[in-house]
């Protein structure tokens, strides 16, 4: 089987994830980078799956996984955005950098 | 009590850290229900370590063999056990330990020191409790480093939130710190430097445990057996390296010259019960895990390393001393002096005799009971005239005459006094290192134990310098038209249990022997007693 | 006690007794001062001697025991038994006992402490009437007489060890009584660190001594001694001159003498009882109880230890010549008086020792309780205050005079027996010459005393106010302490055995024959007039210089007076041909040994203590600060360096870190796919 249309796509996709990560301002669009990073490490991995075959469905298992971890990190992301939304009325990273040392 | 066999030694332990749980449901204004709590916690492992006393079987019980033991699997991966219990040696240091967490509790029943916060200091203490108690009756070695390092988390938060406010100079610093954040740094920091040490000496023994013996174990009474036929002493210097790290680890918790120096700062800085628990107990922790550890796990490197330990010993008792002459902070001074007693207590553990090693024990137990009242009382000084300064006290037999009275007491036992506490450890130590243990050299030891006599008489100059300044002549004008309180119920019911047990064990040294000498003898004769080799291929042989 | 010293004992048939009831309940004196300590810190501020009652009672307990135990050794045949209980046992073989020992030795000294320390204790209770903090000054002397108690009643070293400290306890304590001034702390402290010097000595010796012999008993002691002493060895002259050492810090031999002066900081009655009866003898008796370590082990330091104490017998005693005030003079006499039983116990002189050190107990107490009496009656210790009190204050004069006499040797005082048994023993045993100054000392003694009588007592007074006689309570002890002064002499008279009683020498008991001590068996008539030749001549003198006060008398007639000077000054040519000759000689001689106990040797003291302290700054200030916490810190600061160059790194945006991220990630791919 040919992989790599998938392969393509999936480095396409995160890329497009790692752009956006990068350039957005918005807290919410990172995190919709995020998103799409993730669903490029699942299309790699069903992928592959398919390709080696092994019948225990490894690929499509951990792929159910990071969908899960995934949901619980958007979850709480979105939660501390609405926190930050709330206390600073903003969404841009840029105004967030009370981390600094 | 069958309950109580398996289960008393895992009350003692868990019991403070069960309290310090509650203490978290109730709420902070509720001081009384706090230190109510707190107490009737440390009491009951209190009691409970006096029904170790009382079931414990004083009769000779063989080498390596320890009573209320308990042995679960823990960490089943790297063969980590819940192994706890106890013998004549860590019986005296436990009942200790549990006892002065007790009058601590009691003594600051009215003594808050800024933040106050009852709350979160008594949690700390509790936890304080459950670490120290376990670090002498873990018989594994994980549980054992842990146990020695939880004492590490609630000492640095009690010194760096409680701690002393005052701006310090730091040599080789540009800005001024704060005292008490920079103590609690240098305590926390030095403690862990020779953790690591001593973690890397463990997983040594571990290892290699699995090459002369059956399996890898962490079991301290299963590497005692495998030390005693002298299975790690290969060829190669492995052992003695490993021995190296462990002395590392324990040195700076006991703590020897060099490595000393966290000590003064840190008692300096730390609140008055902070001060007694680090001196009374946490001292011991170093020296017990020597006697505990070092020693019969790895008896031909002991002796190998004995000078040398014997030689820093000395050192420190002069060096400690010497340092005492010249401070103006009583706490400092007392603190400076602790380097100097435990200097005896190392000493008599440097002998690898059995008279040696019971010295040191009942030097740790009078230490602990004789430093931490004087801290005791070094804070209460401080709390009534906010100054420890030396050179503005003065008359303080004046102004407070039970206060005063009890100082003098205290600063009498410290300077080994015969018929106090402290007299045993000294003198004994004196007479192990007349005589240390054959093959050791005789003009090391015997030097040692001429320089820790002349140690006592420079005792005996700081402590009475320190009456003179702090107690005696007339009140300074500063303090003119002030009303001090004498000695308050608190600091009495604290201070008197104290008193009478440096009293009784000056008297009759038995009630701490009793549990001691078996334990030690047979410790010494397995240890460096028997024909080692011998009882090595056997051991080997046979699995 | 051993076969071969029991067999010794039966040649000289001294049977032993063993005390039954009383020897069995002896330890009862051990224990009740130390209630006694309790119960006036307890309830002592409520009664009306402020606790001195307390005190009195339990010695007034303890006295029936010991007179009892006293006449039983007398007439009973001698004792010897000891009660010990166990409190420590390292492993099988090393054992720490407590307890108590009846025999001839300690027998003596439960009767002395007692008995002095009775008498001194109801002195006190008007003596401390209406001072200061009475309370703890009974409650320390209980301490004092517990400790001092402990000490004599040890049946091995450890437990006088616990005596020894004891008693230098009591005696720092009540040395820095009147604490608010500093200069009487100092004096507490110097005694207490010159006794802690000396302890060195004591404790390195009892080390050796016990871990040799593997117990501290003195019982093993004896009898290794009397083994052969095989299982000691060397370290016995070791030992010997350690434990030595240690006594001459107690015991206040020259040149750690200079404690004993100062330590008049503390009220008289101390004084009396602590720093001349009984706890400086404790360093005697340290000697006598190891005794058969010296006489038969350590022979080779003896010479050492008799030099010594013939130095301070005699060098020391000298000083009194020079001292102002009454209590140094005493404190003088009392060291130099401690010399002859040092000298004599050292030289082999068992009896001779111990027998000093008991009347010597009884004479100096009354002499410092005289003294005490006379300066609550002037206020003042310098006896340029002083001055005819003999008609103002009878029984202080008479029982002073007692006991001037009876320490001046003069016959048939207690004084003169025991003097004269030393000088007896120093003659047998070969050292002639110490005999010789061991004469000149009693020179020296009869001649401070007749001074220090003549310018208390006679002439006129140049006090302030008027002098009265103490009251009841304070001459009662003096008369109690002047009868035994001139009576207890005779205990041991040279070959007489009381009838019924025996002597002096047989009540020490068994020991003291088994170990070949030597003991005069008649009274060596020559000898006895030369002692007492030089006493005489002694007074002689003293009274030609300062009786009555001739001497400032005629200076003044010689200014104010002219008519009368050529008269006065023929009738003074002796005195002055006197004074020029001891001034010329005596003079300037105690006062150069004032300088070099002044300048030398305390200066040592006083230099050793300052350049501890200057070291004890250098190491702290120097090494310990910039040298050793200096490496730590300086390692802390580096790392501190760095870390705020790096934490600018740190700038709070996540989009920076995840550039960075991103960035590594590549780096990895690159490597992974290019260069891998």
């Amino acid at each position: 089987m040919i992989v790599n249309q998938f392969l393509i796509l999936a480095a396409a996709m995160f890329a497009l994830g790692v752009f956006g990560l990068l350039v957005r301002r918005n807290i919410v669009l990172i995190l919709l980078s995020v998103e799409l990073m993730l669903a490029a490490v699942n299309v790699n991995l069903v992928a592959f799956e398919a390709m080696h075959n092994t019948s225990q469905a490894l690929g499509q298992v951990f792929a159910i996984f990071v969908i899960t971890v995934a949901a619980a990190e958007v979850g709480i992301g979105l939660a501390i955005v609405l926190l930050i939304f709330r206390n600073r009325r903003s969404a841009n990273v840029d105004d967030l950098n009370v981390m600094r040392y | 009590m069958d309950w109580f066999e398996t289960w008393g030694l895992t009350i003692t332990v868990f019991l403070p850290v069960v309290g310090a749980l509650l203490l978290g449901f109730i709420k902070r204004d509720n001081e009384d229900a706090l230190k109510r709590t707190a107490l009737l916690v440390t009491a009951l492992a209190f009691l409970a370590s006096v029904g170790v006393v009382i079931g414990f079987d004083y009769g000779g019980t063989p080498y390596n063999t320890y009573q209320f033991e308990v042995n679960e699997t823990w960490i089943g991966a790297i063969n980590a056990n819940y192994h706890v219990g106890i013998d004549g040696i860590s019986l005296p240091l436990l009942v200790l330990s549990t006892f002065v967490m007790v009058l601590a509790v009691i003594y600051s029943w009215n003594h808050w020191e800024e933040p106050k916060n009852p709350k979160a200091f008594l949690i700390l203490m509790l936890i304080l409790a459950t670490g120290m108690n376990g670090t002498f009756v873990a018989l594994d070695l994980v549980l054992f480093f842990i146990f020695f390092e939880i004492v590490l988390l609630p000492m640095y938060f009690m010194i760096g939130i409680w701690g002393d406010k005052a701006p310090r100079k730091v040599p080789g610093f540009a800005r001024e710190f704060e005292t008490r954040l920079y103590a609690a740094i240098k305590f926390f920091l030095f403690t862990l430097f020779g953790s690591a040490f001593m973690l890397l000496g463990f997983l040594a023994i571990y290892f290699e445990s699995g090459n002369v013996g059956a399996e890898r174990t962490f079991d301290i009474p299963a590497l005692t057996e495998l030390g005693a036929a002298g299975a790690f002493s290969g060829p190669g210097n492995f052992a003695f390296l490993v021995f190296g790290a462990m002395f590392l680890g324990f040195a700076v918790k006991v703590p020897m010259w060099p490595l000393h120096t966290w000590l003064p700062d840190a008692h300096t800085a730390a609140p008055t019960v902070g001060s007694v628990l680090l001196a009374a107990i946490m001292l011991k922790l170093g020296s017990y895990g020597f006697i505990r550890i070092a020693l019969p796990i790895l008896p031909e490197e002991a002796v190998s390393w004995a000078p040398f330990i014997a030689i820093l010993a000395v050192i420190g008792i002069i060096y400690g001393s010497l340092a005492c002459l010249a401070q103006t902070d009583m706490k400092r001074l007392i603190a400076f002096s602790s380097v100097g007693h435990m200097g005896f207590v190392m000493l008599g553990i440097a002998t690898m005799t059995d008279i040696g090693i019971n010295a040191s024990i009942i030097g740790m137990v009078a230490h602990g009971l004789i430093t931490g009242l004087l801290f005791f009382l070094a804070g209460s000084i401080s709390h009534r005239y906010h100054t420890r300064e030396m050179a503005r006290l003065g008359g303080n037999i004046k102004l407070m005459p039970v206060l005063g009275g009890i100082l003098a007491f205290t600063a009498m036992a410290s300077l080994g006094l015969p018929g106090l506490a402290g007299f045993w450890g000294e003198f004994m130590s004196l007479v192990s290192a007349y005589n240390p243990l054959d093959g050791l050299s005789l003009g090391v030891f015997r030097t040692a134990m001429v320089l820790g006599a002349v140690g006592t008489v420079l005792t005996a100059g700081y402590m009475l310098w320190m009456l003179q300044r702090v107690n005696l002549g007339e009140p300074s004008a500063e303090w003119e038209g002030r009303q001090f309180h004498d000695v308050d119920r608190f600091e009495m019911t604290a201070w008197v249990p104290l008193i009478i047990l440096i009293v009784v064990i000056g008297f009759y040294p038995k009630v701490v022997f009793n549990a001691t000498t078996d334990a030690v003898t047979s410790l010494v004769d397995a240890a460096f007693g028997t024909d080692t080799t011998a009882a090595l291929s056997s051991l080997v042989k046979g699995g | 006690m051993n076969d071969l010293l029991l067999l010794a004992a039966e040649e000289h048939v001294i049977e032993a007794g063993t005390g039954g009831f009383w020897s069995d309940t002896a330890g009862i004196m051990l224990v009740t001062p130390f209630i006694a300590f309790l119960a006036i810190l307890a309830v002592g501020k409520r009664l009306k001697y402020q606790g001195g009652e307390i005190a009195v009672a339990a010695l007034a307990v303890n006295l029936v025991w010991a007179t009892v135990l006293f006449v039983m050794n007398m007439t009973g045949g001698v004792l010897d038994t000891s009660n010990t209980f166990e409190i420590a046992r390292i492993g099988s073989n090393l054992v720490f006992e407590l307890g108590w020992v009846v025999d001839g030795l300690s027998i003596m000294m439960y009767f002395l402490v007692n008995f002095v320390g009775l008498l001194v204790f109801v002195y006190a209770l008007s003596y401390m009437h209406g001072d200061v903090r009475v309370p703890w000054f009974f409650a320390a002397f209980s301490l004092f007489a517990g400790a001092m108690l402990i000490l004599v009643g040890a049946p091995n070293l450890v437990q006088m060890i616990i005596g020894w400290e004891g008693v230098g306890l009591a005696s720092y304590f009540l040395i820095g009584f009147y604490w608010h001034d500093l200069d009487n702390v100092r004096a507490g402290n110097k005694a207490f660190m010159t006794n802690k010097v000396a302890d060195v000595g004591l404790i390195l010796g009892a080390v050796i001594l016990g871990v040799t012999l593997g117990t501290w008993d003195f019982a093993a002691l004896d009898e290794a001694a009397a083994a052969g002493g095989e299982a000691l060895g060397a370290v016995a002259v070791v030992a010997g001159l350690l434990l030595f050492f240690g006594a001459m810090g107690k015991s206040a031999q020259f040149p750690l003498h200079i404690w004993l002066p100062d330590a008049m900081a503390g009220p008289t009655p101390v004084s009396a009882l602590m720093h001349a009866a009984t706890m400086v003898t404790a360093g005697v008796y340290l000697m006598a109880r190891t005794f058969p370590l010296f006489e038969h082990l350590a022979t080779e330091a003896r010479s050492w230890m008799v030099a010594i104490g013939a130095i301070t017998l005699f060098a020391v005693g000298l000083l009194a010549l020079v001292a102002d005030d009454i209590k140094k003079v005493l404190a003088y006499s009392t060291v130099s008086q401690l010399g002859y039983m040092m000298t004599a116990v050292a030289a082999g002189g068992y009896t001779a020792g111990l027998f000093h050190l008991f009347t010597h107990a009884f004479f100096k107490a009354l002499l410092f309780l005289g003294a005490g009496s006379v300066i609550h009656a002037v206020h003042s210790n310098f006896m340029q205050d002083m001055g005819g009190l003999r008609k103002a204050m009878p029984t202080t004069y008479w029982t002073f005079l007692v006991g001037s006499a009876a320490l001046a040797g003069i016959f048939p005082l207690a004084g003169f027996w025991s003097k004269d048994e030393i000088l007896a023993t120093l003659g047998a045993e070969g050292y002639t010459a110490v005999m010789w100054i061991a004469i000149a000392g009693a020179f020296v003694t009869a001649f401070y005393m007749t001074r220090c009588v003549a310018l208390t007592f006679f002439g006129t007074y140049k006090g302030h106010g008027e002098p009265h006689e103490s009251p009841r309570l304070m001459t009662a002890p003096l008369i109690g302490l002047a009868i035994p002064s001139i009576l207890f002499g005779l205990l041991n008279i040279p070959g007489v055995e009381l009838p019924g009683i025996g002597n002096f020498t047989e009540w020490l008991g068994v020991r003291v024959v088994a170990m070949g001590d030597h003991h005069a068996e008649a009274i060596d008539f020559a000898l006895a007039g030369l002692g007492l030749g030089a006493a005489l001549l002694g007074i002689i003198l003293g009274w030609a210089i300062w009786g009555k006060d001739r001497l400032s008398q005629q200076e003044r007639d010689r200014f104010q007076v002219p008519v009368l000077y050529p008269l006065l000054r023929r009738k003074y040519l002796v005195d002055d041909l006197a004074l020029g000759l001891v001034g010329a000689t005596t003079g300037p001689i105690a006062r150069m040994v004032d300088w070099t106990n002044t300048y030398v040797i305390d200066g040592i003291v006083n230099a050793v203590g300052g350049v501890t302290k200057w070291l004890g700054g250098l190491v702290y200030n120097g090494l310990d600060q910039v040298g050793v916490d200096g490496i730590f810190n300086g390692l802390s600061a580096a790392a501190d360096t760095a870390g705020s160059a790096l934490r600018k790194m740190q700038t709070g945006r996540v989009q920076q870190y995840a550039s960075g991220f991103v960035a590594g990630a590549l780096i990895l791919v690159v490597l992974f796919v290019f260069v891998i």
